[in-house]
């Protein structure tokens, strides 16, 4: 039987919908909506925690979501190695959940940024990448106020050092460098995984890069490497 | 507390007129109280009445066979867009608030037109602004354009709809009275639209969203007068946005409209319950009565005049199915809102309002109402004194300089050319991953519908200095433009929404402006077969000082047939592609923006435009889009033939050498007049033969000027040579150099 996805939808998510659409129509995956008040995730192969504003994010982006009645269903499916994708607000979510260390800050020019970013793919030891070879640049867009990924010294060389960090910003060319790290992230942080590498939070947006129509198809890449794992396993 | 007695005088206070006064009492049969008399002064403000406008707004042609409801007949006209679906698309201004609260004001206004949408049931996929400003050197100037941006961005983000284009300009004229107009567009099935009325006695009346709230009373009476030094003692009129409760508000309410069980359901916007009420009971021929006890509020102690003027945002009123109302209530508290029975359809033809065992108001819907009781005026016009002056105006006895180089850098740098990049950047422009052209490099925003072949190209267009310059040429030229630049994107212009910015409606000069301009308008609808869906009216746009120059923004809506073939963009594509001008004589100087940053002018007579010539060009460009023998597609407008000749080099990273020996003698009028019907397209050298005999059949003329070239410098004849890139640091960073002088943004 083929995975199933889940998406999860909290009041003021926004890019639920885009990836449903990413997953159900571009890659053909059986897909389906989660509500927050739901906490059933046994036919669940895989959990989208999607972009957006989650109970408006008036707080601090995804502090409030974690306490919807979903979250505790998601930090045991993840705690049973079941795979997480946090995009954006989800990235933040699983922040605030504990799911994943550090903290997000606002952008260092305090102001929401859209635009097509580059990203380095850092490892391909993550059932997200394993089709990306390493240091392979992807074209994947970014919009968030607060993508300023922060953690303390400690904590970056454990990521450092246990190879938790998976996407950075980079230029065109692959180089990371500090003019590419346009949200002031630590160590030109995009996206980072956990130590038993099945929780994946990034801040650029992969389903908004799944057709060239649209301006890039290299979030495909993402998708594939995931579904590629799911058909093994 | 005790109502105070209402007198002529108080009325007077209200906005009203003595005339408007006795007309009340008409339709009443005896002297209206307090709470009747605000209803009255809210539903009859230029905002909500028209009054001074629909006149002529009716000589606007409205009707045509892609219209599936018409102007006037909804929220917003309704187009076919084939395959069984229907787009909704409208702007509007939020002016006056943005003057004295540029983050909320621009905030609201973004909501405010979003729910003009989805109320019909339509879901928004694209919204656009269109902003004018003051001098950009102004400190004031650049703190409302920071919080403008920051309002929408913060609003349109979270709400979730893409930001796929628009206009920001900066003139001296609009000092001290910003425009900021918002459009959104939306798609619906034919078959799930919903209706903004009230029928079927005993049906119930439930109000959802927000809490009621003292904010924003009155908002619509602001909006309809000068903005004076006393402006900003009323700040408190302006409403306080909450885009996560509009974004449940939407996702409830399509369900609901899904789900069945409405009669009619109205958003709520200027004038709050008053208008809601008053709009879907005459709309219905239906009485209603509302409880006001029953409305859940923000504050102990609101009167009925405050309950019934509040403009809290994020509300709607419905007209439930009589025993289905648990339903609606059921959706609504899923997504966490309030949704309560406030009242029911009654018979007869009143609105009344309760509370407290007392009824408050007592009145008949239709004399409240745009096209039932409210007053409608036809204003005194007087041609104004200025424009022959300009008109007459000898540019060429100006010593025009001869370093085009020089001038070409000025005019990139010149914010109104200058790429917009720092604020659309702010803005979500890519959510719901329908996005194929966002702001920036495309003539128009472009975004693909789903589960369909097509796509939408939408764009916001008025030049005002050419409106200023000649109003009847400027009103056809704010559509012609738009509709040009839809089609250089690949669509065909399908109909326009617009927003009438203009001054004080009671100065005759003004009022003549207005009616030419919308004559204007109204010339280039026919032409181009675009009817007006619906818009909206911003008078009384002027600082102490001046009136702004008349601004009629339109929206237009374009339908790109083939999405993945027939989309079209604007920059160089390959190394020896062939370019050409196509189109009208590049003639004169009038209102440029050379005029303007060289000489500090706004002179002269608008770009001459032949309506009859422009619809054949722009069909001809369509059908050889269509049929692939151009690849890339560029409007001429501000800044002239070197702006956009500069920009489909720097879009691309592509220069190109070029000669414009064979389009005239007088290059200054060649490179930076602003003649309207022009546009430069490339083409693979192996269709060069297709596209020109394509022309020639057409009867349109043409001039190949050179080829696009890997070198990273444009070269025109021995005028122009420069490089990509020095050219594009200044063009892409204009902007944001001058709104990093943030230290002396004041309030």
């Amino acid at each position: 039987m083929s995975a199933t996805f889940g998406v999860i939808v909290f009041p003021g998510s926004n890019c639920d919908h885009d990836a449903y659409h990413a997953m159900a129509h571009v890659m053909n995956a059986k897909t389906k909506f989660l509500w927050h008040k739901d906490t059933d995730l046994s036919d669940i192969d895989f959990l989208l925690i999607p972009g957006g504003f989650s109970y408006g994010d008036y707080l601090r982006s995804g502090a409030i979501a974690r306490f919807s009645p979903i979250m505790q269903s998601v930090i045991e499916f993840a705690e049973k190695g079941g795979p997480v994708l946090g995009i954006c607000n989800g990235f933040q979510i699983l922040l605030e959940a504990g799911l994943l260390p550090g903290a997000m800050m606002h952008n260092q020019q305090l102001r929401f940024v859209c635009k097509q970013t580059h990203l380095r793919c850092e490892t391909s030891d993550t059932l997200f990448t394993r089709n990306i070879e390493e240091g392979r640049v992807l074209q994947i867009p970014v919009a968030h106020g607060e993508g300023n990924y922060f953690t303390d010294e400690d904590q970056l060389k454990k990521l450092q050092d246990n190879d938790q960090i998976v996407f950075r910003y980079c230029d065109s060319q692959g180089k990371v460098t500090e003019e590419a790290n346009f949200n002031g992230s630590v160590d030109n942080i995009a996206g980072i995984c956990n130590p038993q590498r099945n929780i994946l939070g990034m801040m650029p947006h992969p389903e908004r890069a799944v057709e060239e129509l649209i301006g890039s198809d290299d979030g495909k890449l993402i998708f594939e490497s995931v579904l590629d794992e799911l058909a093994v396993a | 507390m005790k109502e105070p007695d209402v007198t002529l005088e108080l009325a007077k206070d209200h906005g009203l007129t003595e005339e408007e006064f006795e007309m009340i009492k008409d339709y009443l049969g005896r002297t209206p109280n307090f709470t009747e008399l605000g209803v009255y002064s809210v539903m009859w403000s230029e905002h909500c009445s028209y009054k001074n406008s629909i006149l002529e707004i009716k000589k606007l042609p409205n009707e045509g066979p892609q219209m599936l409801v018409g102007a006037g007949e909804e929220n917003a006209g309704l187009v076919d867009i084939g395959d069984g679906l229907g787009c909704v698309f409208k702007v509007e201004s939020h002016n006056h608030p943005s003057a004295i609260e540029p983050y909320e004001g621009a905030a609201t206004g973004v909501g405010g037109i979003h729910r003009d949408i989805f109320t019909m049931g339509a879901r928004p996929v694209a919204s656009l602004n269109s902003l004018r400003f003051g001098d950009m050197d102004m400190p004031r100037v650049r703190f409302l354009l920071d919080g403008v941006v920051r309002g929408i961005a913060d609003y349109g983000n979270s709400f979730g709809v893409p930001m796929v284009g628009g206009e920001i300009y900066f003139d001296e004229k609009y000092e001290g009275n910003p425009l900021v107009n918002a459009m959104s567009v939306g798609i619906v099935k034919e078959d799930q639209t919903a209706s903004a009325i009230a029928e079927g006695v005993g049906n119930p009346v439930i109000i959802v969203g927000s809490d009621t709230g003292r904010d924003g009373i009155h908002g619509a009476t602001f909006a309809s007068e000068e903005i004076s030094e006393e402006s900003e003692d009323k700040r408190p009129s302006v409403q306080v946005g909450d885009p996560f409760a509009e974004k449940l508000l939407l996702e409830a309410t399509l369900e609901v409209i899904k789900n069945g069980g409405i009669v009619g359901i109205q958003d709520m916007g200027a004038a709050g319950i008053s208008c809601s009420s008053s709009e879907m009971s005459a709309k219905g021929n239906a009485g209603m009565r509302l409880d006001l006890d029953k409305v859940p509020t923000r504050e102990e102690g609101m009167s009925a005049y405050e309950i019934l003027l509040s403009e809290s945002q994020e509300r709607m009123l419905v007209v439930a199915e009589e025993g289905r109302e648990q339903e609606i209530i059921d959706i609504y508290e899923k997504w966490d809102l309030n949704a309560v029975v406030i009242g029911e359809v009654v018979k007869g033809e009143n609105v009344t309002y309760h509370k407290d065992g007392e009824v408050k108001a007592d009145i008949p819907a239709d004399s409240l109402v745009l096209g039932g009781g409210a007053p409608q005026y036809k204003r005194e016009a007087t041609k104004p004194e200025y424009l022959d002056e300009v008109q007459s105006f000898d540019i060429n006895s100006l010593d025009h300089p001869g370093n085009h180089n020089e001038i070409v850098k000025q005019l990139l740098g010149s914010p109104n050319i200058a790429s917009k990049r720092w604020a659309f950047e702010q803005y979500d422009t890519m959510v719901r991953t329908n996005t194929v052209n966002g702001p920036g490099a495309s003539d128009s925003g472009v975004v693909r519908i789903k589960g369909t072949k097509k796509g939408l190209a939408v764009k916001t267009d008025c030049n005002g200095r050419y409106v200023y310059l000649n109003p009847r040429k400027g009103g056809q030229i704010a559509v012609a433009e738009a509709a040009r630049n839809v089609v250089c994107s690949g669509a065909k212009p399908m109909a326009i929404t617009n927003c009438l910015n203009f001054g004080n409606p009671y100065k005759p000069e003004v009022y003549w402006t207005f009616k030419e301009a919308l004559a204007g308008m109204g010339d280039a609808c026919r032409m181009f077969n675009t009817p007006v869906t619906g818009g909206n009216v911003s008078f009384y746009n002027e600082n102490p000082e001046m009136a702004i120059f008349p601004t009629p923004v339109i929206g237009m809506l374009g339908l790109v047939e083939d999405i993945e073939n027939h989309r079209m963009t604007p920059e160089f594509k390959n190394e020896s592609d062939v370019i050409y001008y196509v189109g009208a004589l590049r003639k004169g100087l009038g209102g440029s923006e050379y005029l303007r940053e060289i000489f500090d002018l706004t002179t002269g007579d608008a770009p001459d435009i032949d309506l009859e010539f422009e619809a054949r060009l722009q069909s001809s460009l369509l059908d050889a889009i269509q049929n692939q023998y151009v690849n890339a597609a560029h409007d001429i407008s501000d800044g002239g033939l070197a702006t956009t000749l500069t920009e489909m080099a720097m879009f691309a990273g592509k220069g190109a050498d070029v000669s414009v020996a064979d389009l005239g003698e007088n290059k200054h009028e060649i490179l930076y007049s602003e003649a309207q019907s022009g546009v430069v397209v490339t083409s693979e050298a192996k269709k060069k033969g297709q596209l020109e005999s394509h022309l020639n059949n057409q009867d349109v003329p043409f001039v190949e000027l050179g080829t696009v070239t890997n070198e990273r410098s444009l070269n025109v004849d021995d005028l122009v040579s420069l490089s990509i890139d020095e050219m594009y640091d200044i063009y892409d960073n204009v902007i944001e150099r001058a709104m990093k002088q943030k230290d002396d943004v004041v309030a």
